[in-house]
């Protein structure tokens, strides 16, 4: 027993907060600390599989980062990565198998990325950056921070690259007939990854336009 | 010209720091340096100094485009009459080919300078000259049916993407108007490859294939003869027909000193060379054409006089400018005659080595500190 009590902390302390806001702006996975950046490009050619992957990865990242934080006292820190591959790998399998069960189209469309989650350097950031050194319940909070971030730009970039690329969003036409009558065509190199990057580019410019503290010194 | 002078100086005032107008001063020094030969000289510094500012360099540029332009809008015209097999005339040509010529070039320059302008504005600089050969080469380098909205679309990537995202010009890495021609290639490729673009409203029966489209599906009879080639009355992007226009050109760019001579022979060399070496290979009949006419069939020549020598975006260094030419020369070959999916291959020839510049240049320049170094070591063994 400690001498002083200890004041239990509120389970959304300002801190707390912090953890599931920064990753939304000045700490965002993909526009500040660049992983995660191959999926980002390759799923986001409609906004369909950018919304699920999004989803898939959320669920990974805030459950891997609470089953490591239960157990970080109990793993020796030499196998550590190991450890963190084996409990990322169990949790994509699951979600894999939801996928294939519920929505089979979309993991037809993810083919590959969806076990790629497993390599996905956000997820092992966060494992070894936050769910090795906190709490279950700060961690939860920082995996699902980190996810929505990664979400956010899935989201925008899927969004931006399915109305110019296809002229529909969510698979249901959004551009008038009308407009391709006058020689509006579909933009096909919106469809190309090279476009998501200009895209992710494009946001990183923006966010460093509006949040002056992001720009590098020199 | 006093006249014009005096209201410049006049106006100045309002322009400058505590002015009225003190936010438009980018705007105002534009159009005063456009006008009028700066009188600022740089004074300190280990600077080369030249008697010519950036303006006036790219005017020369612009000059040399002249030939091109002027055959292109006359090509433009004689190409849509002749598929319809009407009888034709010199002026009906060139007033047809100046109604679809002239509303590119205007859009292309439009939309790019209100982009410069704005960014200029905004980050408080003086505006780029870079764009007003940018904004030229970019009409020349579009086949003559491509839709306006196209055209502005494209210079806006250029512009925005190719150029200030890195700092304007003189930062980007790669040619502007490449980039625009890249971005319609892989954006919009049914308005910007096929056989059908290549001739102004044509007939539908008539075939508008270039050169390289019949030589895609090995339609080596179909070719049109040497001379017409290189005088350029054939089907192609507005600018790049005519090999003689193009060589024009050359002579006004070499002769002012404002191209690289140097790249040009190097990137001629590498597709001569290529050439060659599919000739002795021979396995189909695109290897067994004749080396020189890769030289003279679609966008070689212009590429090689106007966008390979782009001063910004080549390598800078007397070696590493040949290196340059003539990987550039040889990928664009290697490009036509093997890869079925694009029929041209300067482009992405030129794009390609424009990433690859400032890598050579990085080599050059260590190979030369390293040879000095060794010399100095003798020296001081001796």
């Amino acid at each position: 027993m400690s001498a002083v009590k200890q004041e239990k902390e509120p389970l959304f302390s300002a801190k707390n907060r912090k953890l599931l806001t920064n990753p939304l702006n000045i700490d965002n996975p993909i526009t500040v600390q660049v992983l995660g950046i191959c999926s980002a490009l390759a799923v986001t050619a409609k906004i369909k599989p950018s919304f699920v992957m999004a989803l898939s990865v959320i669920v990974v990242i805030a459950f891997s980062n609470v089953i490591i934080s239960l157990m970080r006292n109990g793993i020796p820190p030499r196998i550590r990565i190991i450890v963190q591959l084996v409990v990322i790998a169990s949790l994509v399998i699951l979600v894999d198998q939801v996928l294939k069960a519920f929505v089979f189209d979309v993991s037809k469309q993810l083919s590959v990325f969806v076990g790629l989650i497993i390599t996905n350097c956000i997820i092992m950031g966060r494992l070894e950056a936050f769910a090795m050194s906190n709490k279950p319940w700060p961690s939860f909070l920082d995996g699902l921070g980190n996810g929505f971030g990664y979400g956010a730009i899935l989201l925008i970039v899927g969004f931006t690259r399915e109305l110019f690329g296809s002229g529909t969003i969510w698979g249901f036409h959004v551009i008038p007939e009308s407009f391709y009558d006058f020689g509006y065509r579909n933009n096909g190199f919106m469809i190309l990854p090279p476009m998501a990057l200009i895209i992710v580019g494009i946001i990183i410019w923006i966010q460093r336009a509006k949040n002056p503290q992001l720009i590098e010194e020199n | 010209m006093k006249v014009l002078r005096d209201f410049l100086d006049k106006q100045k005032p309002h322009f400058v720091k505590g002015g009225k107008f003190e936010k438009l001063h980018s705007t105002f020094d534009a159009f005063e340096t456009f006008l009028f030969v700066p009188n600022k000289v740089t004074t300190s510094g280990a600077h080369i100094r030249d008697a010519i500012d950036m303006k006036r360099t790219m005017i020369i540029v612009v000059l040399a485009l002249l030939p091109p332009l002027i055959f292109g809008i006359w090509n433009v015209g004689y190409q849509h009459f002749l598929s319809l097999g009407m009888p034709y005339d010199f002026w009906p040509m060139f007033s047809f080919g100046l109604i679809k010529v002239l509303p590119i070039v205007i859009v292309s320059y439009v939309v790019g300078l209100a982009i410069e302008f704005a960014f200029a504005q905004s980050r408080h600089h003086e505006v780029n000259e870079g764009f007003l050969v940018s904004g030229m080469l970019i009409p020349l380098v579009m086949p003559p049916d491509v839709p306006l909205w196209m055209v502005a679309v494209a210079t806006a990537f250029a512009v925005i993407i190719g150029k200030e995202v890195f700092g304007g010009t003189g930062m980007n890495i790669l040619n502007p108007a490449l980039t625009a021609r890249a971005f319609l290639f892989f954006a919009y490729p049914s308005e910007m490859s096929g056989d059908k673009v290549w001739i102004a409203e044509k007939a539908d029966a008539y075939s508008g294939a270039t050169p390289l489209g019949h030589l895609l599906v090995l339609d080596v009879d179909k070719l049109p003869s040497d001379w017409s080639m290189f005088l350029g009355t054939i089907p192609g992007s507005i600018g790049e027909t005519s090999t003689l226009a193009i060589i024009l050109g050359a002579i006004v760019l070499i002769a002012t000193g404002i191209g690289s001579a140097r790249i040009m022979l190097s990137v001629i060399a590498g597709g001569l060379g290529m050439g060659l070496l599919f000739n002795l290979w021979g396995a189909n009949a695109y290897m067994n054409i004749p080396a020189y006419q890769h030289l003279i069939m679609g966008g070689f020549a212009f590429g090689t006089v106007y966008m390979a020598t782009d001063p910004v975006s080549a390598s800078q260094t007397a070696k590493g400018k040949i290196y340059y030419g003539v990987l550039i020369g040889m990928i664009a070959v290697l490009i036509r005659v093997f890869n079925p999916a694009y029929p041209e291959g300067m482009m992405l020839a030129i794009l390609l080595m424009n990433v690859f510049a400032p890598l050579i240049d990085h080599y050059v320049l260590q190979g030369n500190i390293q040879k000095r170094l060794k010399r100095a070591k003798l020296a001081v063994k001796a």
